[in-house]
């Protein structure tokens, strides 16, 4: 065991011996994997923010039934009972116009605002949830309770929230297709430096043949060759992503504070780091096997 | 422990290298394999060593057919014969000791015992003070020698060598073949394919003309 790691660790110093005696080759090929990976893991990045963003709001989508302001609380309860019987209607919550006084006045931006009106501007208001949360049938419903009286204005809460879902799944989609197309280009990196590294060592493969080496043992030294080429294009594509959402995060806070949103643009998670890292060591490792596979079986 | 059963060796498009083709080589024997350029030295060795196949016969080493071997078991054949190349194939980006480690390293030896062994090695051929030093910086005789050492490093039990004594001046040459004596003198079956065969005193000589055993 002992004499097996050995063998490894011996096969990893040559492949870093490698790769550090052409300083301006290894860099150059290390940022054009770090480049082509930091496309994908950065929108993983992005899906990953939005999908928080969207987690933190509510995505159960409701309507909000709003009450003439002159309407009164027989009114409101007499629409309160309708709703509660209405086919399609889940749930009720009535929010009484003095509780979203209260509410409002308890925001410290509004509350001077509000305290110098001469009367409680804020009507009563349901909030509806739906048996059938398809767009369709909710619209039909909101179109519906627009009809009814003293109903002032009804308003589809949660559309903006299934839009941002529907543009998630796309964005997820996207990704995969990007990771996928990179990751295959990735491939194709390695294997064209490994092919270059082969044909550069073709001496030493063949005088290592001629000892009696194994093909394993071979293919050590240039496999760690391109496990520690997708590994170190992977902590390039790492910091790039990194260092690009260190970038965007005030201007990306601002934008979102413009919708009443909150976002703090966070990096990579550990599992999306590792995943990141992972992927791109085996993809690196996978090139230099297949480069490797075609070398000897043409040997 | 060597045997040539009726083998006959044609490169493309049709020169035959070696023709019908049969020998015996006993196990400690000093057999030295003499012709001129061309007449099929090279080829008889790297049949042995099963770096070329031949087109009919058979050769065995050790009861073994290696023509027929599969690739995956080549490496463990050629790990039990050393071999001396006429080109001697150093690696010029390692070091003397480097070079002679790499059988060893390919073996799978701990690297403490391959170290004792790389010394012993460079010592009986006269180079363990110039364990590091780069092959380029040493003589003609100097990489003949560390080309031997890197051959007998894994203590074969048979070692083969292509013209180990060309380029080299007389007193080198001589040099060189009295270390294969001493091999061949501690039981290593010695089989050298070269045109000057005077050198090595008291071996069995064959002599090849045009791929055919004339003597």
């Amino acid at each position: 065991m002992r004499v097996w790691l050995t063998h490894h660790l011996e096969a990893a110093r040559l492949a870093l011996r490698r790769l550090t005696a052409a300083p301006l080759n290894s860099v150059l090929s290390l940022l054009a994997i770090g480049i082509a990976l930091a496309l994908p893991a950065g929108g993983q990045m992005l899906l990953a923010n939005a999908r928080h963003m969207a987690g933190t709001t509510s995505a159960i989508p409701q309507i909000s039934v709003f009450m003439a302001t002159n309407a009164d609380r027989r009114a409101a309860t007499e629409i309160e009972s309708r709703l509660a019987k209405y086919g399609g209607v889940k749930q009720v919550q009535f929010l009484p116009r003095e509780d979203t006084l209260t509410r409002m006045k308890s925001s410290p931006g509004l509350r001077d605002v509000i305290e110098a009106l001469p009367a409680n501007p804020f009507p009563d208001a349901f909030v509806v949830t739906a048996t059938d949360d398809r767009p369709e049938a909710m619209e039909k419903l909101a179109v519906e309770f627009r009809q009814w009286p003293k109903v002032e204005h009804v308003q589809l809460d949660s559309a903006w929230v299934r839009r941002l879902d529907a543009l998630l799944k796309l964005g997820r989609t996207a990704v995969l297709l990007l990771g996928t197309l990179l990751g295959a280009g990735l491939i194709a990196i390695s294997f064209s430096i490994i092919r270059m590294q082969v044909l550069t060592h073709r001496a030493e493969i063949e005088v290592s043949q001629l000892l009696g080496a194994t093909d394993g043992f071979i293919q050590r030294p240039f496999l760690y060759y391109g496990f520690l080429l997708g590994l170190g294009g992977g902590i390039v594509a790492w910091l790039l992503v990194g260092a690009g959402a260190l970038w965007l995060r005030m201007p990306l806070s601002e934008l979102v504070r413009l919708y009443d949103l909150t976002l703090v643009l966070q990096v990579l998670d550990a599992r999306d780091s590792a995943l990141l890292l992972g992927l791109s060591a085996g993809l690196g490792w996978l090139g230099a096997m297949i480069s490797l596979r075609q070398h000897l079986r043409q040997g | 422990m060597i045997r040539f059963d009726r083998v006959s060796k044609r490169y493309p498009p049709g020169v035959d290298a070696l023709s019908d083709l049969s020998f015996d080589v006993a196990e400690r024997e000093m057999v030295v394999v003499g012709g001129h350029s061309g007449a099929g030295k090279s080829t008889l060795l790297k049949l042995i060593a099963a770096v070329e196949k031949p087109t009919g016969g058979a050769v065995l080493v050790g009861g073994q057919n290696v023509s027929g071997l599969a690739r995956s078991a080549l490496p463990y054949l050629r790990r039990r014969i050393g071999m001396v190349f006429q080109d001697q194939k150093l690696l010029f980006d390692r070091n003397v000791f480097e070079n002679v480690m790499l059988p060893l390293s390919i073996a799978g030896f701990p690297p403490r015992e391959a170290a004792q062994r790389v010394r012993a090695a460079l010592d009986k051929v006269g180079l363990a003070s110039r364990e590091k030093a780069l092959p380029v910086m040493l003589s003609g005789g100097e990489q003949q020698r560390l080309a031997i050492a890197r051959a007998v490093v894994n203590r074969p039990n048979m070692l083969l060598a292509d013209e180990p004594t060309a380029h080299l001046d007389n007193e080198t040459a001589a040099d060189v073949a009295r270390i294969f004596h001493e091999f061949h003198d501690v039981g290593v079956t010695v089989l050298i394919a070269t045109y000057a065969g005077d050198l090595f005193q008291g071996a069995r000589r064959l002599q090849l003309d045009h791929g055919k055993l004339v003597s």
